[in-house]
This record gives structure tokens, C-alpha cells and sequence, in this order.
């Protein structure tokens, strides 16, 4: 419903036909709202809504007027790419204010640089990408904060908590990197970061807990001029959550790779039944997996536990099977379980290994935790093994339909994690529940909003879609979303996979689109299927002169996949495709991609 | 009365530009491994079909997969003969671009499995390298010529098999297409409007074939070709030949115009006149084949339509004189003969058994491997016979024993211990491969081959040398219609029993059972050789047997 909200005041339409505004106040309004995601709109819906039922001559004061003075809100900002960060700075920003205090919570992107200089009290949640590397929403402000650019921050208060994993070499480093900048630019650090690993809540709790504290202590109360209306409670899809998610009827879970080749990549067809759940092209959904039974009876096994013992960890009490396979991640090894492993384990391979990154990384690539118990025996009562083991967390994967076209359905394109290592099979949890769900199943799901990639609002805009592997699923929502509506911009797929034969995800579909005029070009790079291996960066520079004109012409740009290579991949032919056929340096090139960045013109969703 | 409308297959090579079509355009879409369903006529002139795994069709459809596509490709290689080198690249080729198996045709031609788009090109390519093309192997003009395939009469054979090869280059299309599109050659002034001196803008109505044949051994099954050339050989010369035409097998199951026939002979012609013979021949099939309706468009049609002594005069009206009275001829058999055979200058013949004419490793029969083997250290030549067999030809004696212990080493002696009836069947391809078929052939012809034998066993009858053919659609690949036991696929695991033709490729056989299933074909087997069994004369034929008795009636026999 918001994206309809969206649509209209970008649309050609003039705004005056739809609200009832002098032209320049409709004018301001559309700048006002520009860039605002979902929840700052409902926010300031439910601020108007607030405003107007104050008196009618009470001035009202604007909430975040920062000045030299001290503060008198706080500004929470976090940077996020999975929902963790996101999750933990609503909840803090919750605690603020139900202690009666004033928060601006603010993703990132949307934080007013400028701003900055002026800003009294700031609490930072962000989290870092494997190798270092801020969160896709973040990478403005991180840039922004560390150039020349960024100005004296004497008079600011600040803390961070990082959000990473410890088995990589840089672990929490955006969060560091932040912290140590802040503190460089003159503010002062009100209390330690906190830098938390896959378990998140044993940090994020605790430094949650300073926060609201450290906060009430600080910031005297200020008035609040207008009461946020909940708006919320209307809208019945956020009745579903991630902690509380809908239970889909599997429609149908297809493999979409031919049985011949090596991967198994399935489409999944979830109904939504009568749940009110509504997404857009670009959402994710998040799925909540139950591990492998035969994954926890291995477990099992290996410890020799029984599957009945009772374990009470955190207020809940279930039998440990239940645990194992509801609660607890068992297919993402992590360096806290690897040291508490080794603790038990006395064997100082083990130790050596978890000594460094540089050893621990290569170590845990493949390895789950049932290798761990296998290779390195060690004794684990069942409470300890509870308390020690990460909670499970929900998968996110990129949602492959349109509302518009699969009325009340999502579509999921999920590769089916299944290999061979250690002389066992493995397999990931979440693709692997997917995987062997049939119309019998439910699937515990939440649609997890990603207002950082949207359709053009302008629809005679040109997309090109940059989506090798699975990476493909957005796209074909986008397509889908683009017929439906009749959008006159062009669509331009680039795709790739080993190989043509068995890996042409979709390869019916976009030849139908093709035929159809819904898909205008497609460029496919098939790594496997020739001695050079040809990737979708390298189709974009064959087709440089083409994309650049398509830049030139107002196109947006999306990337969807593997953010370890792909994307930096894809972002370095992008900047080549446009020193070259635009003649610009390289740094030129560079501001060209940011500045679409900023205009959401060049947008990821990588992972 | 409108003139009726051409067929559309006449529409697509008349605005090929002379088989250009879009080909270079289909080899470049990259969203398909298929190409324009233009090009799909177009490609076959080229020596290619485009087919898909036909097993995988219905799976990949709820993949979202488009079909398997890929691509036969075809010989041109008249008589089936090939160097021991040609023979190492062409087994090179098959493991880089194709499926890892060679097959060895009815029509004595290799055939490459599975080749994708993307390496079309690339495979053609290495294929010439060979010396060897695949130009005009499929389509509307002269196919691969068949040539008698055992050389017992060497100097006979020799002689035979060159002007055959002349023949095939005599009729070969003068387009350039072939070598702009997958050799790169330049295109030259009169590109897309070359002159056809024999086929014209639109070539032939339908494929034509043509078999030279050295009695007493009809191998070639000269009177299934459209034209066929009898050598008549006195003391180890070719005076000439016996001229056959109408030959043809293919028909339409459920329509009665469309029929096998076997070709008449219209008379002697000199050693000399075999390219004017062609030449008048394939000319008037041209003139006068029917070109609106593709199924009644071979020259057995045209010859029926119009009356064998009208086609007999315009042909000779064409040549400038008369067929001489035809010499006579007999046939003993259309088998191959196994085994070692010494031939007239000293040199030795190994002909081997090769089922269904595939070539390929299998656990314990490592036939590719092994080929390779021989073809490492074979000073003579290979030969691939009508009957999908393969000949070592020309070893000397004292290397038979080196060819001796590979062929033994690798399982390729199979023509020692192999009964009659499997020494004597084709199949065609059929699944999965082949678009046409309608029933298993290839893939099925062991496991048949095993039940019919233990029925014969049953009866007394393992040695009887009875000719099985069976094929996967009514077209004729595997020639069926002249096998004395035929299965003609009419759906899955269904077939028409064919019965009654000779071993000699001079009699048809007649449908006997429509559409049944094993069980039934098992059990009216049962039945006859039963009766066979007991009522035979000595060295009787089954199907000479069939016709004696009655069983069948015969249709249509050979003129001689």
C-alpha cells in the first residue's frame, strides 16, 4: 500500500489531483517525502495525524531541530543488510522512547550528512560484510565519514555496537572503523562499542541496556510537540513478523536446473493465503528453517544425548531435540562455538587454528558443526550445548514474483545447498528445508521490506538487471511487475551461470518476455561453457557503449547476488564501461556511480 | 482449378538465398540452443538436424528449460571409406563436441550425436579439417552414394567405388553457403544467387539416393534407392551397369498413397554414361517431383503418377539415347560377411559387428577404444557397410594377428558368437534423439533381439539366418521393409510386424500385425517359427517360407 503511496506522488499525475494542497506546499511535500522509507512515512503519518489533533493554535516545533545546545533527542542509525542492525536500533529506539525521551531513528542513507556537524547524541548499529565492508545502505555515510570531508565533531556523544562474525579476518570492522573515526573527529565516546558476533544478543543486550541508561542519564526529557499516532496497528501485514511469521502453504517447489547438471536450484511457490501479506518487487522474505533431521539425530549420536532431556535456556523449556531443530543453528560454524568446542575438545590443532583469522577462515569454509564433533571429539552435556550453540535465525531470500502477476503468492529461487565434504553430505538449512517441502508443508515466513531496491517510481525509465546465479530472482519480479503496469522504460537482464544447458534459470520465461516485448535485451555469460570463463562483468564491458547510453539516458542500475566477488566484480566493469565510453578518469567514474548511488539509480541487494 | 500451393518446405528453400537462410543469425542468439524453425529445413542440406534429448523434454518443460536441443551431424562420404588417420580425428571429434560415440549409418555414413549450438561451427570446422564434409549428407539433393562395401572383387570394387565418388561430386549443390557459414570462406559477387546447374533455386522435391550395387552381394539394397547402378563385372571389369530408379522406403503410417517401393530397372547403360544417367534422372525428378505435397514427393511417386515408360522415355529423352536391355544379374543376399576374407590382391578384410552401428565404450566392450587401438597401427582402410557394420580392409597378412588380439582385447569379436539374427539387424536411431520417432529402436534392439532369440532357440531354429530390422517411425532408416522380421514403431512400445521380405532385397514384406506390443509380437513370432521349425524345405529363408506357405502375400517384387 505504501508503494502505491510511492507511485502516485512520483507519478506524472500533479499532486493536487490526489491531495488537496496548494501546488507549492504538494511541491514540498513531494521533496519532504523523497528518499523516506517505509517506516519514516508511517512515522511521520503518524505525526501528522498527531499534529492534527493537537489544538488548533499550538505551534507546533519540529522534533529534530539539532543545535549548539545540549541534546535533547537521540539519534539512532544503523546500517544493515540482513535486518539484524535494523532490528536492534528499532528496539533501541523503542526503550528511548518509552523512557520518555525523544529518538530519531534514521537507516544510514537516509541520515542528512550534513546534519552531522550539528548532531549532540548519536548511537550508531551497523554490522559488516564478509570482508570488511559496510552494509549496501551504509556505504554513503561510511564514505562520507571518512573523507576530508566530514567536519569537527566536538560536541557529539556517541557509541557504537558492531554486528559481524569473529571467523572472519575483519571482524566488526565497519563498526571499528566508525568508532575510531568518531572519537578521531573530536566526539566523545560515551561508552565501549560493543562488538558482537553471530550471537548477537550476548553483546547487543547488554550494550542495548547502557544505551537506554546512559541516555536517560544525559538527555534531560524534552516536550514532545506532537504524539506519534500508531498508524501501524491498521495495516494487518505487520501483524506478521519475523518473530512472528506467517505459516505459507508450499504451492510448489519445482527444480528450475536441469536433473544432468550440478546445481539444484529450486522455485518455490509459497501461498499467502488470507495473512494480508503484501511485498514488493525487491522485498525479501525471511524464512524461518528447521534444521535437517538428519543433522540433529547425527548430533545426537556423536554426543551420545538424549534426544528427550529436558533443556531450559532463556526462559524457555523444550526437549533438546526441539532445541536442535528449532532453535539452534547447526549449518553456519562460527569462531565462538569453534573456541568453546576447543576448550573441550584439549586438542591443540584445534587451539592453533582458532588462534588466527588467517587459519580459522579456510578452516570453517564447508565445515558445519557436526564435522567439528566428528574430527575433534569432545564431551557436551545438553544444557551447555544449548547455551553455547547460536540461535537459529531466519534465512532472507530475494523475492522472485510480482504481487501483481502471482496475485497472492511469493515465488522464492532458492539453490539448494548439497555437498559432499569431510566423507559426509552436508547440506544448508534453510535451502535444504526448502528444498524438500511439498504441498503437505508450511513454511514459517515474514516479508522482510527492502526500500533500497525499488522500480523506478517514473516508469518510462530504462532498468538494466544484473543478476547472475539466483541473483536472478528479483528480476524476474521486476519484469513481471513492469508488464503488469504496462511500464514504458526498457528492461535489459544480464545473466549468467556455469553453464547454458542445465543453468539457464528461467530460460522459458525470458524467451516468452522477449517475445512479448516485456524483456529488451538479455545478455547471458555462461562461466562454464567455453575454456575462458565468462562472467556478467565481462558482458557488461562487451556491451559498455550500450550501457553507458542507457546511463546516459536516465537508466537505473541493479545488482543482485554474490557480494564477495560478483558485486565488486560488476561495480569495477561498471566504472571501466563509463571511463571509457564516457571519457572520464577514474575517480570521475567513481563519482559517477556514487552520485547514482545517492539518486538510487545504482542500487544492490548482494549478499 | 487454382494451381495448388507449394509445400511450405519449397517456400523456405526457394527465399534461402541458396541455403543461407538465417542460419548465422540462429547461431548467434544466445537465448536458445535451437535455431529459427526456417533454418530447421535449411540446416539439413548442411549435413544437420537439430533434434533434443527427447527424454529429458517433459522434465525440462516444468524446469523452465527449453529443450535439450542439439544436433546430428552427417557425413558426406561416399562408399563409407576413411583413412585410419580420418578415423582418429573423427573419434576425437565425437568425445570433444558430441556424445563419445561414433554411429555408423544404414547409408554408410558417420553420424555425431548431441552437438550443441555453440560448437556447431567449431565441430563442422574440425570435420573438414578431416577432408571429410557433411555437405548435402541430409536434405533435398543427392545423399551420401552408397557403394558396394566388400572388396572381395578389389580391383571390381576399386573401380566401382571411384566413379560413385565421382557421382558425388557431380551432384554435390555449387552454393557457397556451406563454406561462408562454418568455414568463414569470403563471400564472392554472386553470394545467395550462385547458379545450380543440377538442382536449381529449389533443389529436389525430396532427398534422392543413390546405390551402386556388385552383385551377388546387394549390401547397398540397391532397389530401396531412388536410382541404383548394378555393376556388371566380367572377369574383374565393369562393362557397365544396370540402371534401377523409384526406389524408396519411407512411408505414412494410416495413408494409403504413401508406400515402400522398390525400384524398377530400366535398363544397361556403358561404365561411361553413369554421370549422364544421374544427371537425366535426378533432373527429371527435379522437373517433374511433386512439389506440393511433401509426402508424395520422392521419385517413386513421380514414377507411379506418371507411368514407368513415360519416366523411362522422358529420362531417355534427356540422355540422347536408350537403355540397352538390361544383362542379367542375381543377388545371393543384403547381409554382410563376417569375419576375415582374403582378397584378390593378397590383402585381408576383417568385417566386424557393430550393433546397431554404434560405436561406443561400454563395460566390457570398449569398441571405441579398441577402434582407436586399430586405427593407430592399420596400414589399409576402413569401411562402413550398408548394413552398419565396419570392415578393416586391407590389412596385410602378416599384421591380422596385432588387429586379431585388439579386436579381442577390446570385444570386438562379437561376430564369432553372435547368432545369425543379431549378426543381421539394423535399427535406426529413434530415441532419443531422433524427432520422428515414435517408438524405441536402437536402445531397444539388444533386449528384443534377446527374446526373439530365445524363441528361436526354443524351436531348434538358433541359427537360422533371419534378417531383423527394426525402426522407430515408418520412415525407413533401417530399411524395414526389407527385413524377413520388422518392427515399424506406432508408439511407445508399439509396433507394426512386418513380415515375408527376402534376404536379397528383392521383395518387400507386408504388414502382418498392426500396433501391437511385445507380448504379441512374441507370441506371433512364437507361432511361425514353430511352424517354420517343422515345415521348412532345406535352407529356406523365414521369409521365403512365409510367402510360400502363404503366411503373407506378397506385394510388390523387383523387376530383374
Amino acid at each position: 500500500m505504501l508503494g502505491r503511496l510511492d507511485v502516485h506522488i512520483m507519478s506524472a499525475e500533479p499532486i493536487h489531483t490526489l491531495i488537496p494542497f496548494p501546488d507549492d506546499k504538494a511541491a514540498m511535500l513531494a521533496r519532504l517525502v523523497e528518499g523516506l522509507d517505509r517506516a519514516n512515512l508511517h512515522w511521520l503519518s503518524g505525526y501528522a495525524a498527531g499534529l492534527a489533533a493537537q489544538p488548533a493554535n499550538a505551534e507546533p516545533e519540529p522534533i529534530a531541530a539539532p543545535g549548539a545546545e545540549a541534546a535533547t533527542h537521540v539519534t539512532v542509525l544503523y546500517g544493515s543488510q540482513t535486518g539484524n542492525a535494523k532490528r536492534l536500533a528499532e528496539k533501541l529506539a523503542r526503550q528511548i522512547e518509552s523512557a520518555g525521551l525523544s529518538a530519531r531513528l534514521l537507516r544510514a542513507d537516509a541520515y542528512p550528512l550534513r546534519e552531522l556537524k550539528s548532531e549532540r547524541f548519536l548511537y550508531i548499529v551497523i554490522s559488516t560484510q564478509g570482508d570488511g565492508d559496510p552494509p549496501e545502505d551504509s556505504r554513503g555515510f561510511v564514505e562520507f565519514l571518512t573523507s576530508k570531508r566530514a567536519p569537527t565533531l566536538d560536541n557529539l556523544k556517541f557509541s557504537v555496537l558492531g554486528l559481524g562474525d569473529s571467523s572472519y579476518a575483519k571482524f566488526c570492522a565497519v563498526g571499528m572503523q566508525i568508532d575510531a573515526r568518531l572519537k578521531e573527529l573530536g566526539a566523545t565516546r560515551l561508552f565501549e562499542r560493543g562488538d558482537a558476533d553471530l550471537d548477537i544478543d550476548s553483546v547487543a543486550t547488554p550494550w542495548l541496556q547502557s544505551a537506554a541508561t546512559v541516555a536517560r542519564e544525559q538527555i534531560k526529557s524534552a516536550p514532545v510537540r506532537a504524539n506519534v499516532t500508531p498508524l501501524w496497528a491498521a495495516r494487518t501485514a505487520a501483524t506478521w513478523t519475523r518473530e512472528r511469521p506467517f505459516s505459507a502453504d508450499v504451492l510448489a517447489n519445482q527444480r528450475i536446473s536441469a536433473t544432468n547438471g550440478t546445481k539444484d536450484i529450486r522455485h518455490i511457490e509459497l501461498s499467502l493465503g488470507d495473512s494480508g501479506l503484501v511485498y514488493e518487487p525487491g522485498d525479501s522474505i525471511g524464512v524461518w528453517p528447521t534444521n535437517p533431521p538428519h543433522l540433529v539425530a547425527d548430533i545426537l549420536d556423536t554426543l551420545k544425548l538424549d534426544p528427550q532431556s529436558i533443556v531450559t535456556h532463556a526462559d524457555e523449556t523444550l526437549p533438546l531435540e526441539r532445541w536442535l531443530s528449532d532453535k539452534r543453528e547447526l549449518t553456519r560454524l562460527a569462531r565462538p562455538l569453534v573456541v568453546a568446542h576447543a576448550a573441550r575438545a584439549r586438542q591443540g590443532e584445534l587451539d592453533g587454528i582458532v588462534a588466527s583469522p588467517e587459519s580459522l577462515q579456510p578452516f570453517l569454509k564447508d565445515r558445519q558443526f557436526i564435522d567439528l564433533l566428528r574430527a575433534y571429539p569432545a564431551n557436551w552435556d545438553a544444557a551447555s550445548l544449548v547455551a553455547a550453540l547460536n540461535p537459529l535465525t531466519p534465512r532472507l531470500y530475494s523475492i522472485a514474483s510480482s504481487l501483481k502477476f502471482a496475485e497472492n503468492e511469493v515465488h522464492l529461487t532458492v539453490a539448494h545447498l548439497d555437498y559432499d565434504a569431510f566423507g559426509h553430505s552436508h547440506v544448508g538449512a534453510a535451502s535444504h528445508f526448502l528444498a524438500t517441502r511439498d504441498e503437505e508443508n508450511r513454511i514459517p515466513i515474514y516479508v522482510e521490506s527492502n526500500d533500497r531496491f525499488r522500480l523506478p517510481r517514473d516508469a518510462s525509465r530504462d532498468v538494466i538487471m544484473i543478476g547472475p546465479g539466483t541473483g536472478v530472482a528479483p528480476f524476474r519480479a521486476f519484469v513481471q511487475e513492469r508488464a503488469a503496469i504496462g511500464a514504458r522504460g526498457r528492461n535489459w537482464l544480464f545473466f549468467g551461470n556455469p553453464h547454458f544447458r542445465s543453468d539457464f534459470l528461467y530460460q522459458i520465461e525470458w524467451q516468452a518476455a522477449l517475445k512479448r516485448g516485456e524483456l529488451h535485451k538479455i545478455d547471458l555469460a555462461f562461466s562454464r561453457d567455453q575454456a575462458e570463463k565468462v562472467y556478467v562483468q565481462h558482458t557488461l564491458r562487451r556491451r559498455g557503449r550500450a550501457l553507458f547510453d542507457w546511463l546516459e539516458g536516465g537508466a537505473h542500475v541493479y545488482v543482485c547476488g554474490d557480494a564477495t566477488h560478483m558485486a565488486k566484480d560488476v561495480h569495477a566493469a561498471l566504472r571501466e564501461v563509463i571511463v571509457e565510453h564516457g571519457g572520464k578518469s577514474v575517480e570521475d567514474a567513481e563519482a559517477y556511480l556514487s552520485q547514482l548511488a545517492a539518486d538510487r539509480r545504482y542500487c544492490r541487494d548482494v549478499y | 482449378m487454382s494451381t495448388p500451393a507449394l509445400s511450405p518446405v519449397e517456400i523456405i528453400k526457394a527465399d534461402s538465398r541458396r541455403l543461407r537462410g538465417t542460419l548465422v543469425e540462429s547461431l548467434a542468439d544466445a537465448v536458445t540452443g535451437s535455431i529459427a524453425e526456417a533454418d530447421t529445413h535449411v540446416i539439413k542440406f548442411h549435413g544437420s538436424y537439430q533434434q533434443d534429448d527427447r527424454d529429458r523434454r517433459d522434465e525440462r518443460r516444468l524446469q523452465k528449460l527449453e529443450p535439450d536441443y542439439q544436433f546430428m551431424i552427417r557425413t558426406r562420404l561416399p562408399g563409407g571409406v576413411v583413412t585410419p588417420q580420418q578415423w582418429l580425428r573423427l573419434d576425437e571429434i565425437a568425445t570433444t563436441y558430441g556424445n563419445a560415440s561414433l554411429r555408423l549409418t544404414s547409408r554408410q555414413a558417420f553420424q555425431f550425436h548431441g552437438v550443441i549450438k555453440t560448437e556447431l561451427k567449431t565441430t563442422l570446422q574440425a570435420i573438414n579439417a578431416t577432408l571429410i564434409d557433411t555437405v548435402a549428407a541430409c536434405g533435398d539433393v543427392n545423399r551420401n552414394v552408397m557403394v558396394a562395401a566388400n572388396p572381395l572383387q578389389s580391383s571390381a570394387h576399386a573401380d566401382v567405388y571411384a566413379q560413385a565418388t565421382q557421382l558425388s561430386e557431380f551432384l554435390r549443390p555449387h552454393t557457397r553457403a556451406y563454406y561462408e557459414i562454418w568455414l568463414d570462406e569470403e563471400k564472392v559477387a554472386d553470394s545467395g544467387e550462385e547458379v545450380e546447374p543440377i538442382y536449381g533455386a529449389t533443389y529436389l522435391p525430396r532427398k534422392f539416393k543413390i546405390g551402386f550395387a556388385i552383385p551377388p552381394v546387394n549390401d547397398v539394397d540397391v532397389f530401396s534407392n531412388d536410382l541404383g547402378f548394378i555393376a556388371i563385372v566380367d572377369d574383374g571389369e565393369v562393362l557397365g551397369y544396370n540402371v534401377s530408379a523409384g526406389g524408396g522406403l519411407g512411408a505414412t503410417h494410416g495413408d494409403a498413397n504413401t508406400y515402400p517401393r522398390l525400384a524398377d530397372v530400366l535398363g544397361f547403360v556403358p561404365r561411361d554414361k553413369v554421370i549422364a544417367v544421374a544427371q537425366a534422372v535426378v533432373t527429371t525428378q527435379r522437373d517433374f517431383g511433386n512439389r506440393t505435397e511433401r509426402k508424395r514427393a520422392r521419385l517413386k511417386y513421380t514414377i507411379d503418377d506418371r507411368g514407368l515408360e513415360w519416366f523411362k522415355a522422358e529420362v531417355e529423352k534427356r540422355l540422347g539415347f536408350a537403355f540397352a536391355p538390361a544383362r542379367p544379374f542375381r543377388f545371393d543376399h543384403n547381409g554382410d560377411r563376417f569375419g576375415w576374407t582374403e582378397g584378390e590382391n593378397g590383402n585381408w578384410h576383417l568385417t566386424l559387428h557393430i550393433e546397431a552401428g554404434r560405436i561406443v565404450d561400454r563395460d566390457g566392450a570398449s569398441h571405441r577404444t579398441g577402434l582407436r587401438e586399430i586405427a593407430a597401427i592399420h596400414g589399409g582402410e576402413f569401411r562402413l557397410t550398408p548394413n552398419q557394420n565396419l570392415i578393416v580392409a586391407n590389412v596385410a597378412p602378416d599384421q591380422r594377428a596385432r588387429i586379431d588380439a585388439l579386436i579381442a582385447a577390446h570385444g570386438l569379436d562379437g561376430y564369432r558368437v553372435a547368432t545369425p539374427l543379431r549378426l543381421n539387424s539394423i535399427a535406426c536411431v529413434a530415441l532419443p534423439t531422433c524427432a520422428l520417432a515414435m517408438a524405441e529402436a536402437e536402445r531397444y534392439l539388444p533386449e528384443i533381439l534377446g527374446k526373439i532369440q530365445a524363441l528361436l532357440d526354443a524351436h531348434g531354429l538358433r541359427d537360422a539366418p533371419i534378417h531383423f530390422r527394426i525402426s522407430g517411425c515408418p520412415n525407413g532408416c533401417s530399411r524395414p521393409y526389407l527385413g524377413e522380421i520388422a518392427l515399424v514403431g506406432k508408439g511407445p512400445g508399439r509396433y507394426n510386424l512386418m513380415l515375408g521380405a527376402d534376404a536379397r532385397g528383392q521383395r518387400l514384406n507386408v504388414l502382418h500385425r498392426e500396433n501391437i506390443d511385445e507380448g504379441d509380437i512374441l507370441q506371433t513370432l512364437d507361432g511361425l517359427f514353430e511352424r517354420y521349425a517343422a515345415e521348412r524345405d532345406e535352407r529356406e529363408g523365414f521369409g521365403d517360407f512365409l510367402v510360400r506357405r502363404g503366411v503373407v502375400v506378397e506385394r510388390n517384387q523387383a523387376t530383374s
